[in-house]
């Protein structure tokens, strides 16, 4: 429970951030809200040896109605998303996810970009980002680019972030109705074993928790509904393609079943909610 | 002998909701955990650990650790051999031939479990501490490992190269075999089940942690450990290290909990003991958490057989039981006894004629295994009640109503059981009455039928057990006949001070119960102060020096029962001096809250606080009379009490996922007569808690290799208030006979009750789909596929 030793450096702009982060870029790790990397270093399964903590940066937490979109400030706490009357208004998906993540304590110190920039697949954040057609704005010595969400998650832990860029802000298009999430865990602080966040606006779009290296779309749902096929039909092959993770909370197989069960009910829902 | 289900009566404090004295200083963070101590100058210790499940130990390399900044010294487990005047105690050697291997604080040449220390770093910071630890370089030879519990019974793979067999001891308890051949010959009805008790790991919300600080010159070390048993770890520490006990003072400050875990001897504290010695400074070490997975004792760990034989109506006429117990890699303090503690009540609340009881102790290559919360007994309690909702099964009946068939009936106390032991008291059918009241279970049945016809996902299920459970531990004399080294006994004083206040000197050693409220409450009744007046002495040797401390629901039963003795004692004594003030005879005098006045002439009166300060002063005592009112009890409890009732389960099952949700829980506790009935829902509240984790979420996971997989709160799933319900709590009053308070014990009845309960329900719920078990912890991916094995082509799982 003591992490190895690091040199902690505090940096006030996203500029600093990124000058230090070009000194030595792969083992400077950022620090935000450090719910994910703490535990991390804790364990000592991850040993960087400079911690630059943007967590006191200002002007990077807000959620802002953007026209067709809403931008998220990627140091705004998930309780800060959960609460906001535009992101409520606009992306009701994301203010329910980010309610959804861990535990209150969770809720209050992680950020909404650490959460994305850290591409963790049992995260619940990444899927809502990718169902919602999210864009996500990065920094860097090179300049600002913008990738898209299905650009972004490139493998387990693995993220289209360079290690000396710094992702600044999550765009998100508006879907005021016809939304659902479904989180299936065993304890309400829990990861999902597996989950669902679909949109149905306007085309469906379904992302999933914890269904393989990355969040992942259903595709194969994706395509069944697009052709025209009924919900049950379209959430039965919800799994397609894809290949869940076998761990103590769940075979590949179980989650391939509860895939196809919870797409069911995220679309049942979705659509009840005005899709 | 009265039943009721009110709380108990209330003259005086005793039987009222008296709000916790400790919560203060617990819920600020005032409190003083053994990590919160500031001692200058302590070393920080770091333990190497086998990361192999059995292995040969070929080379210890100290030097890397050596060269880390700010180490004071290392050492080998060959290097520290000499430190141990004797192995790690285990004080209950259940049969004269029982196998143990021997078992050194830090093994030598051979490991026989991931955690199993190797070697030891002391460093001016738990930090540097822990990375000069992992700069120690260790060759392992790898051995085979015994993981699986019934594959190590086998012998196929041996835990330690020194035994000849896993097979610690078998231990039988068949009063009349050929009754119970005949039984099982002639029933009517006979059903075998097989259930696992699952390994837990206890994770009390405090690690352990221990700080031992030589004093000076004296050749003394005072040993502050996060520990429920003080008393008996000083004298354990003393034969093992080599120390005289009266060297040793041990204080256990607030401690976090314990649930059994901290009911034992432990290498890090003998650490810490030698290390102080050798290197004369106070040596400190604070567990971690995924630490504590693997270096702290797991609790269960048994492969259960239990046969029922009955006749058409469900009536039990024997029980035959076989088990298989997990020792771990070593005997720990009472690892091979914690089954003895169960084998007694394989029967449970039922009256049987014919019993059979046989159990195996058996070492793997794993964590040891000891007492935690309930002990052996939640284990009978699971699979009588497992398998007496089999029987309703089998014949078609309500388990409620098997249940009544077979209670042992109120006016049978005290009852003489098969397995030889005397229940005190008991009203079974009542206890079951309320709580099927309190849950309203006809219309939840209603509700049950009525979504199956529906054809509804969302199925209920409802699950009874009604348990009984021997506590109070525990008579001498029955200890000796089970081989304890020890005796059962607790020690007290009572004392006024001059001004009228009074101190409780206590031998149990509270870790989260409220002792201090309840024995200030006892004494305060007694002698008719405030309950605040009265301060509360326990867990220090050298204040406490009597004891043998809390585990097994003993501390009010046994405990309390001691002060209660003692504070009459002290009224004699201030009677006598009363009398001697007052000129009249002391057979004239009645005491009223603290008051002694003459019969029938109350004016004449003299009050307890009054006496207090002239037997101080002892200026003018009667001839003979002693200074000081202050008086002395220890109490061996004759017989062991017997805690009862009937807890109901209701779960809602997704029958698509497999998810199960405990909606609703009723508990009717009887726990005889109740000093603080807000205490003893405290009790039930944890206690149902940790019994609905083993049902449905905890577990230690070992992978074929005998790594521990659950070493974070991440794997190993312990529920918190939102996973759930509001329980609903009744009582009965059935005043045990066997102690003057009439009290029995609570600490561990929820825990027992709970987990066959659930289990039951998520049986229940899915009974008419076939299924009759699914092993603990019930996962949702194992409801999942039992709903698929059992029905086929119902849309489930497979």
């Amino acid at each position: 429970m003591i992490p190895a030793s690091f040199e902690y450096r505090r940096a006030d702009s996203v500029e600093q951030a990124l000058g230090w982060l070009s000194e030595d870029p792969d083992s400077t790790k950022l620090l935000a809200g450090g719910h994910s990397l703490l535990p991390l270093m804790k364990l000592r399964l991850a040993t960087p040896g400079v911690l630059v903590d943007i967590g006191r940066v200002p002007g990077l937490s807000y959620v802002r109605d953007a026209g067709d979109h809403v931008a998220v400030g990627a140091l705004t706490r998930h309780r800060d998303v959960e609460i906001s009357d535009v992101a409520r208004a606009h992306v009701p998906l994301l203010a329910h996810v980010a309610g959804q993540v861990g535990d209150p304590q969770v809720r209050h110190r992680g950020t909404i970009g650490g959460s994305i920039a850290h591409g963790d697949p049992a995260s619940d954040l990444p899927a809502a980002v990718l169902a919602l057609d999210g864009v996500l704005v990065i920094d860097g010595p090179r300049g600002r680019r913008e990738v898209g969400a299905g650009d972004f998650f490139r493998g387990f832990l693995e993220t289209a972030l360079a290690p000396d860029e710094v992702l600044t802000e999550i765009r998100v298009r508006k879907a005021p109705r016809g939304w659902a999430f479904q989180k299936f865990n065993r304890r309400a602080q829990d990861w999902a074993i597996v989950g669902v966040a679909a949109v149905v606006n306007g085309g469906a779009r379904v992302a999933l928790v914890n269904m393989g290296a990355t969040t992942v779309r259903a595709r194969g749902t994706e395509e069944a509904l697009a052709a025209g096929a009924g919900i049950a039909e379209a959430a039965a092959r919800a799994p397609e393609g894809l290949e869940p993770p076998s761990d103590l909370q769940g075979s590949a197989e179980y989650r391939r079943h509860l895939a196809t069960v919870l797409v069911r009910r995220a679309l049942e829902e979705a659509t009840a909610s005005g899709g | 002998m009265s039943t009721t289900v009110a709380d108990g009566p209330a003259a005086g404090v005793v039987g009222t909701r008296m709000r916790r004295r400790e919560d203060p200083a617990l819920l600020s963070g005032e409190a003083r955990y053994v990590h919160d101590l500031v001692v200058p100058g302590a070393l920080h210790m770091a333990v190497v650990r086998s990361p192999y499940a059995h292995a040969r130990v070929t080379s210890v390399d100290l030097s890397g650790a050596l060269a880390s900044p700010g180490v004071a010294a290392a050492f080998s487990g060959a290097e520290l051999a000499g430190e141990w005047s004797s192995p790690m105690p285990c004080a209950w050697p259940v049969t004269a031939d029982m196998q143990a291997p021997s078992h050194l604080p830090v093994a030598v040449d051979e490991v026989c479990y991931v955690g199993d220390a190797v070697a030891a770093v002391v460093a001016s910071s738990q930090a540097e501490a822990q990375d000069a630890a992992a700069a120690v370089a260790v060759a392992y030879e790898e051995l085979p490992a015994a993981v699986d519990l019934e594959d190590a019974a086998s012998d196929r793979v041996l835990a330690h190269s020194g035994l000849i067999s896993n097979r610690a001891y078998t231990w039988e308890l068949v009063p009349d075999a050929d009754a119970v051949e005949r039984a099982f010959a002639e029933a009517a009805v006979t059903v075998r089940e097989r259930y696992v008790q699952q390994r837990l790991i206890p994770a009390a919300m405090e690690p352990r942690g221990v700080c031992v600080v030589p004093q000076p010159f004296g050749g003394e070390y005072v040993v502050y450990s996060a520990t429920q048993i003080p008393h008996i770890l000083r004298t354990m520490l003393g034969i093992t290290a080599g120390v005289p006990e009266e060297r040793i003072r041990v204080v256990a400050p607030s401690v976090g909990g314990g649930f059994g875990s901290k009911l034992d001897v432990y290498a890090e504290e003998l650490l810490c003991l030698a290390l102080a010695r050798r290197l004369r400074k106070p040596v400190r070490w604070s567990e971690e958490r995924s630490e504590a997975a693997q270096a702290t004792i797991h609790g269960r760990g048994q492969v259960q057989e239990i046969e029922l034989a009955a006749d058409p109506h469900g009536r039990v006429l024997a029980v035959r039981v076989r088990l298989l117990a997990d020792m771990g890699a070593y005997m720990q303090l009472v690892t091979p006894g914690v089954p003895l503690l169960g084998a007694f009540l394989y029967h449970g609340v039922y009256d049987v004629p014919a019993y059979a009881f046989t159990c195996t102790g058996v070492f793997t290559n794993k964590t040891p295994t000891d007492a935690y919360r309930g002990a052996g007994r939640p284990e009978a309690t699971y699979a009588i009640e497992r398998a007496i909702d089999a029987v309703a099964r089998k014949i078609g009946a309500d388990p409620q109503e098997v249940r009544r068939r077979n209670f042992i009936p109120a006016d049978k106390f005290p009852y003489s059981s098969v397995a030889g032991l005397v229940f005190d008291s008991g009203n079974y059918e009542a206890a079951l009455d309320a709580a099927l009241e309190l849950v309203g279970y006809e219309e939840l049945r209603e509700a049950q039928a009525r979504r199956r016809e529906e054809g509804a996902t969302r199925l209920l299920g409802i699950g009874l057990s009604s348990y009984v459970e021997m506590c109070g531990l525990a008579p001498s004399r029955v200890l000796a006949s089970l081989n304890y080294v020890a005796g059962g006994w607790e020690a007290a004083t009572v004392r006024m001070l001059p001004t009228g206040k009074v101190q409780v000197v206590t031998g149990a050693s509270p870790h989260g119960q409220g002792h201090v409220t309840s024995w200030s409450m006892i004494v305060a009744d007694k002698l008719g102060v405030s309950p605040e007046d009265v301060e509360v002495l326990h867990s220090d040797t050298a204040v406490s020096p009597l004891g043998l401390d809390t585990y097994g629901s003993r501390s009010l039963s046994v405990g309390g029962t001691a002060i209660a003795l003692a504070a009459d004692r002290l009224i004699d004594k201030a009677r006598l001096l009363a009398a001697h003030r007052l000129e009249v005879a002391p057979e004239d005098l009645e005491l009223s809250a603290g008051q002694f006045s003459v019969q029938g002439s109350p004016s004449s009166a003299i009050g307890l606080g009054a006496l207090a300060f002239e037997a101080f002063t002892a200026h003018d005592l009667p001839e003979g009379m002693e200074p000081n009112l202050e008086a002395s009890a220890t109490y061996d409890p004759t017989n062991f009490t017997f805690p009862f009732g009937t807890h109901v389960a209701v779960v809602e099952v997704d029958t698509e996922t497999g998810k199960v949700d405990l909606v609703r829980y009723a508990a009717v506790d009887d726990c005889g007569n109740q000093i603080n009935p807000l205490i003893v829902d405290g009790q039930v509240h944890g206690g149902i808690a940790q019994g609905v984790a083993q049902a449905l979420f905890e577990e230690a996971v070992y992978d074929d290799e005998g790594n521990l997989l659950t070493t974070t709160f991440t794997d190993y799933l312990v529920p918190a208030a939102s996973e759930l319900p509001s329980f609903s709590l009744g009582r009965t009053v059935t005043p045990s006979p066997s102690n003057p308070m009439g009290v029995k014990g609570i600490g561990e009845a929820g825990t027992i009750a709970a987990t066959p309960a659930v289990v039951n329900a998520v049986v229940d719920a899915l009974s008419h789909l076939g299924v009759e078990e699914i092993a603990m912890p019930v996962t949702p991916e194992r409801v999942w596929r039992s709903i698929g094995a059992s029905a086929p082509g119902t849309g489930g799982g497979r």
